[in-house]
């Protein structure tokens, strides 16, 4: 199955700066890819390679097939960018109804009313964007990228500005964009959002991949916590495995126990081990 | 072509949804208002007079003078809507975050930069138009005085304000908004002076000004279609009137070639196609 994106020894210089040095990337479809990293690490750079707004120095960017840039690919995706704004004049039905004219969807004011609704902006169509909050306009900027039913969706920082109740509805909609077999490409700071909705992670530094891969597997484990009538014991060596075992030795030699804890590591932790020493 | 038209619909809602139109209305309704009034007391206190034993039509060269000073207002209030239209077409919409949304769906660069041109110059040729037609309506109920040619001027008129258009958009492709707006005023200004010179090298008869005038004024095809048009007004007009109002009130009045239109058009193509070229090579 094609990829819904792919993105092969791609580099990016900026005069003597190099933002991207031969970054290898696949998105599939219906995979929710978290894409992290310090700031200036080259993940906004990347981003914008595959929507076509900025050419590579070298390698290749391909969206479901096509070569990143071209028409086929940017009929391909939808883009939610990072530092984005509409038009204060206009209303969110007038924005949604400009880019469904672009993005040739003829999903008209249904398709409008649907995806307001998915965005919890159901009733603010009609509302000027110079009278909605930072939150709702991004919202409204999901809602933008959705629209002609995308097989790439490409956000970059979707959530920086929603409170709790915004963040969750985003990871609903990203949950339900998986079960679609829309591919994600999503550049967050918000490690815990990434944690709880990503397949799969690629952490970028430098311009380089430097690890990448499901969050369970790069979480380290982190031992294990009984808790006993004498208090909290921590066995840092022990595993899930190991459990069973800890249990029945504690019990036999006559130990009360109330409770017990399989203590993993986060995913900040990988993080931060990966970009150690390299963060600016 | 129906996504330059969306774009240019976007563009033209934009301009009427932020009051643009409206301030303009207003100020044009000001200016013909304050033309109508100078017209009316200056025929009217307009006397026959003639220069010893040469006979002077006062009355050709107020009305042209008048109506040439019509044609600069409409020409600059023109100029002046198109920059405010362009200036931050490209790299101001970047900045401020607008154009990304818009570049990443499936319509061209080139789609969208010909939207823009399609848009001000729907706006700004037929604004000059009417200026420049109110305000020759105003002079022959004024004063009687019908100009040589209406459909000249009006349409060089037309014509400077797309070239105008043009290198806006080019500049907002490599400069910020308010560095356009600076040097398209600045470019503006500099056709405006070389016609002024070419006056001054005429009066003079230095042939030096007036080659330079020209090579300027075909450089900025605004400034020749302006002294095309602003000569036509009065060039069946004979006499001391017709020679003393065909030095023209504001940057001359020189008989172009024909050649002017096509070299107008092609100009504003060439511009508009170096715009999209830096355009496309423009990482957003």
């Amino acid at each position: 199955m094609t990829a819904a994106l792919s993105v092969r020894a791609v580099s990016k210089r900026y005069g003597s700066t190099t933002a991207l040095d031969g970054v290898d990337l696949q998105v599939g479809a219906g995979e929710l890819v978290g894409l992290l990293g310090p700031n200036g690490a080259g993940k906004s750079t990347l981003v914008k390679i595959a929507c076509g707004l900025v050419r590579p120095t070298a390698g290749q960017v391909e969206v479901v097939g096509a070569p990143a840039g071209s028409r086929t690919a940017r009929a391909s995706l939808g883009y939610l960018a990072e530092l984005f704004r509409f038009p204060g004049w206009a209303r969110a039905d007038e924005v949604l109804a400009l880019h469904q004219r672009l993005a040739r969807s003829d999903g008209g004011a249904a398709e409008r009313a649907s995806l307001l609704e998915r965005v919890g902006l159901e009733g603010d169509g009609q509302r000027r964007m110079d009278a909605m909050s930072k939150g709702m306009q991004q919202r409204l900027g999901i809602a933008q990228a959705l629209i002609g039913s995308p097989r790439l969706v490409l956000l970059d920082e979707p959530t920086s500005a929603l409170d709790p109740g915004g963040r969750r509805t985003v990871r609903d909609l990203l949950v339900g964009l998986q079960e679609q077999g829309v591919g994600v490409l999503l550049n967050s700071h918000l490690l815990s959002e990434v944690e709880l909705v990503c397949d799969r992670v690629v952490i970028v530094d430098g311009g380089r991949v430097v690890t990448e891969g499901p969050p369970e597997q790069l979480t380290s484990p982190g031992g294990v916590e009984v808790e006993t009538a004498d208090g909290v014991r921590r066995l840092p060596d022990a595993r899930r495995e190991d459990v069973p075992r800890i249990v029945r030795e504690l019990v036999d030699g006559g130990t009360e126990i109330y409770g017990v804890r399989v203590v993993s590591g986060t995913l900040e932790d990988a993080y931060l081990a990966a970009v150690t020493g390299r963060d600016r | 072509m129906s996504d330059a038209i969306t774009i240019a619909g976007h563009a033209l809602r934009e301009a009427v949804r932020r009051r643009v139109l409206l301030v303009v209305a207003l100020v044009t309704a000001v200016f013909l208002a304050l033309y109508a009034l100078a017209a009316f007391e200056v025929f009217d206190s307009l006397e026959s007079s003639n220069f010893g034993d040469v006979p002077f039509d006062d009355r050709a060269l107020a009305g042209g003078t008048l109506l040439g000073l019509a044609m600069f207002v409409a020409l600059f209030l023109g100029v002046v809507l198109a920059i405010f239209l362009t200036l931050g077409a490209v790299r101001g919409d970047a900045e401020r975050g607008l154009l990304q949304p818009l570049v990443v769906r499936p319509v061209g660069r080139t789609t969208l930069l010909t939207g823009r041109l399609l848009a001000a110059s729907a706006v700004c040729a037929p604004y000059v138009v009417l200026v420049f037609l109110i305000a020759a309506l105003i002079t022959n109920l004024a004063g009687d005085f019908t100009p040589s040619s209406v459909v000249v001027p009006a349409l060089g008129l037309a014509l400077g304000v797309i070239t105008v258009v043009a290198i806006s958009l080019l500049g907002s492709t490599v400069l910020g908004t308010t560095a356009n707006g600076i040097a398209i005023f600045m470019v503006f200004a500099t056709g405006l002076a070389a016609g002024l010179l070419g006056q001054i090298g005429e009066g003079l008869d230095v042939e030096g000004l007036m080659t330079a005038s020209t090579i300027i004024s075909w450089a900025v095809p605004f400034e020749a279609l302006y002294q095309n048009g602003l000569h036509a007004l009065t060039a069946d007009v004979g006499g001391t009137a017709g020679v003393i109002v065909q030095l023209g009130p504001f940057g001359g009045a020189s008989d172009m070639s024909a050649g002017i239109w096509p070299w107008a058009v092609a100009w504003t193509a060439v511009v508009m196609t170096l715009a999209a070229l830096l355009f496309r090579r423009r990482d957003l």
